[in-house]
């Protein structure tokens, strides 16, 4: 009632006029600001700094104990002729591709599987999840007794069962050695894709595939042209960590090979960490995991306008 | 708004769809306890009854999207029991639409024909053909997103008419609009099938769609059919107090008592209330019944019974009188504009050749 009374006979300018300080009070974007401090401040101190640290340091000669000088693009000119940088280009491409393609495959059969009505559902799906639970390292050295060149329980029940007459070298050739840490990254990979994908899967209304049933549809049509084109949002976004997840993964190959047999399992974030912290050269090895940056923007880009292509997802604008 | 010629369009096939003791059971929980239901060539069925009554499931059945524990349906001549849904040659319009988010209207309405293999041009002509008929034309472009509620259900409507069944089938279509929408699609459903005249089953929980739709309607409950008949049959000869209950708004009144033979025949409720019987069956003085009697068949009469007014609802049309008569709570219907004010004492005459009588026991008609 005061407040009123006040309003009314208060001269006019008083009340257009109020502090700057009020009215930063009641700005949204001022507040937002703030809010969305802690945040900022946490992602530059620990995403972009580092970048932008590391494509400095790229530029530089930089080794541990020696502060660098900027060399210009001349690590990049080293790796350019480098033979071991290109291989190790071609095995993260080969480890990508072959990794996230099979991982997509057999990601994308289980949660269909698993997205049918069959006893014991729930303990399945938790059982699916187990690889991506246990820590990589665990695994990596579970997978390395496997993989042993003597006590291999591959090797042994394929001697048992008279299929091969001595051992095979898992990780001692380079080929063996590749589709060893493929496998291994895909058995690691597949929960990951399988479960975020039944959660789309279970996004798509059920009477969708009532009515394609009715409609004429066979299993095959309903998933080519229901679940297919209705999980492709997410599919898409799940492809993407997927497939940045394989291309900088460092833990498993470290675990299993540490990049050999002769460089052959190599990746592009072991060969970093090889020359910049083993043999101590920060600067060469930041400019191989900045080499990184292209593949990687590269792959977001295609997921990010495969997803601006559809449509029917957004608003109701009426174009 | 239609055309007559369009109806030449439309393949001029349509069939009776037989259910014939039909059973349901989910594990060992039995939904439907036999159920038959005769359906003519070219009507409009409607299922109705409270949820969980059986008349989704039944028409699920029908579509072919549950199997059949027992008994049979037969659309035409053919049994369908073990026959695919796409084979059975009906179409169903969802309670949710179902429409394909991710394809436009015209894609959503032609996706039958092309599962079917249609040439494009055939597709195209298809579509346009029920686009017309729904005043979907314009908005053949859009996708499901962009439509209002009601657009939705005529494409829905309309993916249904594309493929020209033999038997339409409705669940529920309306339950997702708006008040005013509903009574204007419910129009428009109507009218579509007086043009095409292809055999419909449609199920609510609404009766007064039933009413206002059907030709024929199924009044079902707790998975068994308690009355098959004409709307008007059901109103005026309900079989039993659950029907008599289930039809008609506001709802028909029911007082226990006794069927009183003196001389002429009259209805003993409690209190000491005697209400007219035109007519009672034979021997059945001091028979305890329910007498049932709609709220439109109460007049004001001096020999009326006295009751108090408790609410009095205007509605324009007609006035609605909830008052206390025998111990009950009932309400008559009024087109007069009587002046009433709660706790008025009235005199109510039920009309004894309209009202109903019913078997305490069984709730069968007497």
């Amino acid at each position: 009632m005061t407040t009123l009374q006040t309003t009314t006979s208060a001269p006019a300018g008083r009340i257009e006029n109020p502090s700057l300080w009020s009215r930063l009070k009641f700005n949204r974007n001022f507040m937002a600001f703030w809010f969305m401090l802690p945040a900022g401040a946490f992602l530059i101190l620990f995403l972009a700094y580092p970048l932008g640290l590391g494509v400095w340091m790229s530029f530089t000669d930089e080794r541990i104990g020696r502060a660098g000088m900027f060399v210009g693009l001349e690590n990049y000119e080293w790796l350019w002729d480098d033979a071991i940088f290109w291989l190790s280009v071609f095995n993260t491409i080969l480890y990508t591709v072959v990794a996230s393609t099979i991982k997509f495959a057999i990601g994308l059969y289980l949660a269909l599987l698993l997205n049918r009505n069959m006893p014991f559902k729930a303990l399945i799906r938790s059982i699916v999840l187990i690889p991506f639970i246990v820590p990589t390292v665990l695994s990596a050295i579970a997978f390395w007794w496997i993989y042993d060149s003597q006590f291999s329980i591959i090797s042994w029940s394929l001697t048992k069962l008279g299929l091969i007459s001595h051992n095979i070298d898992f990780l001692g050739d380079p080929n063996w050695a590749r589709a060893s840490v493929i496998f291994a990254n895909i058995w690691r990979g597949v929960p990951f894709v399988a479960i975020t994908l039944l959660a789309g899967l279970q996004t798509v209304s059920p009477s969708l595939y009532e009515a394609a049933t009715l409609d004429g549809a066979t299993n095959w049509q309903r998933f080519r042209y229901i679940t297919y084109p209705l999980l492709t949002p997410i599919i898409a976004v799940v492809m993407t960590f997927s497939v940045l997840f394989t291309f900088t993964d460092f833990q498993l190959i470290w675990a299993l090979t540490r990049g050999g047999p002769v460089n052959a399992t190599h990746l592009m974030a072991t060969l970093s960490y090889q020359r910049g912290i083993l043999s101590g050269r920060l600067g060469e090895g930041a400019a191989i995991s900045t080499a990184m940056i292209p593949f990687l923007v590269a792959a977001i880009g295609i997921s990010w306008f495969g997803m601006q292509r559809r449509k029917w997802q957004q608003g109701s604008s009426n174009d | 708004m239609y055309r007559r010629s369009d109806r030449v369009f439309w393949r001029e096939c349509m069939s009776s769809v037989h259910i014939r003791d039909v059973r349901k059971s989910f594990g060992g929980f039995e939904v439907l306890h036999g159920v038959t239901i005769p359906i003519e060539d070219g009507a409009f069925v409607v299922l109705v009854g409270p949820s969980g009554c059986g008349k989704s499931t039944l028409l699920r059945m029908l579509a072919g999207l549950e199997n059949i524990t027992s008994g049979t349906i037969s659309i035409g001549d053919r049994v369908v029991n073990n026959v695919q849904p796409k084979e059975r040659d009906i179409a169903m319009v969802f309670q949710n639409y179902a429409l394909y988010p991710h394809m436009t209207v015209a894609d959503n309405m032609g996706f039958s024909l092309k599962l079917r293999g249609a040439n494009p041009a055939d597709i195209k002509k298809g579509v346009a053909r029920a686009a017309e008929i729904l005043a979907l034309t314009p908005l053949l472009d859009r996708y499901p997103r962009q439509l209002s509620g009601g657009q939705r259900q005529r494409v829905a409507m309309g993916r249904a008419i594309v493929r020209n069944p033999q038997v339409f089938l409705f669940d529920e279509p309306l339950s997702n609009l708006d008040a005013k929408l509903r009574v204007a699609m419910r129009t428009e459903i109507k009218e579509l099938h007086q043009r095409l005249k292809t055999t419909t089953v449609y199920v609510t929980h609404d009766q007064i769609e039933a009413m206002t739709m059907a030709d024929k309607i199924v009044v079902m409950h707790d998975g068994i059919v308690e009355q098959i008949g004409s709307p008007l049959e059901l109103y005026d000869r309900p079989e039993n107090q659950f029907v008599a209950s289930f039809i008609g708004s506001p709802a028909m009144n029911f007082l226990k008592g006794k069927v009183k033979v003196n001389g002429s025949a009259s209805f003993e409720a409690p209190n000491g209330v005697n209400l007219p019987l035109a007519t009672a069956p034979a021997n059945s003085d001091g028979r305890p019944a329910v007498y049932g009697v709609r709220p439109e068949h109460f007049t004001i009469a001096d020999d009326g019974a006295e009751a108090e007014i408790v609410v009095v609802e205007p509605t324009g049309s007609e006035t609605q009188v909830f008052a206390n008569l025998a111990g009950e709570q009932v309400v008559a219907v009024f087109r007069e504009r009587h002046q009433f004010a709660p706790g008025d004492k009235v005199r109510l005459k039920p009309n004894p050749s309209v009202v109903h009588l019913f078997d305490e026991a069984t709730g069968k008609r007497i």
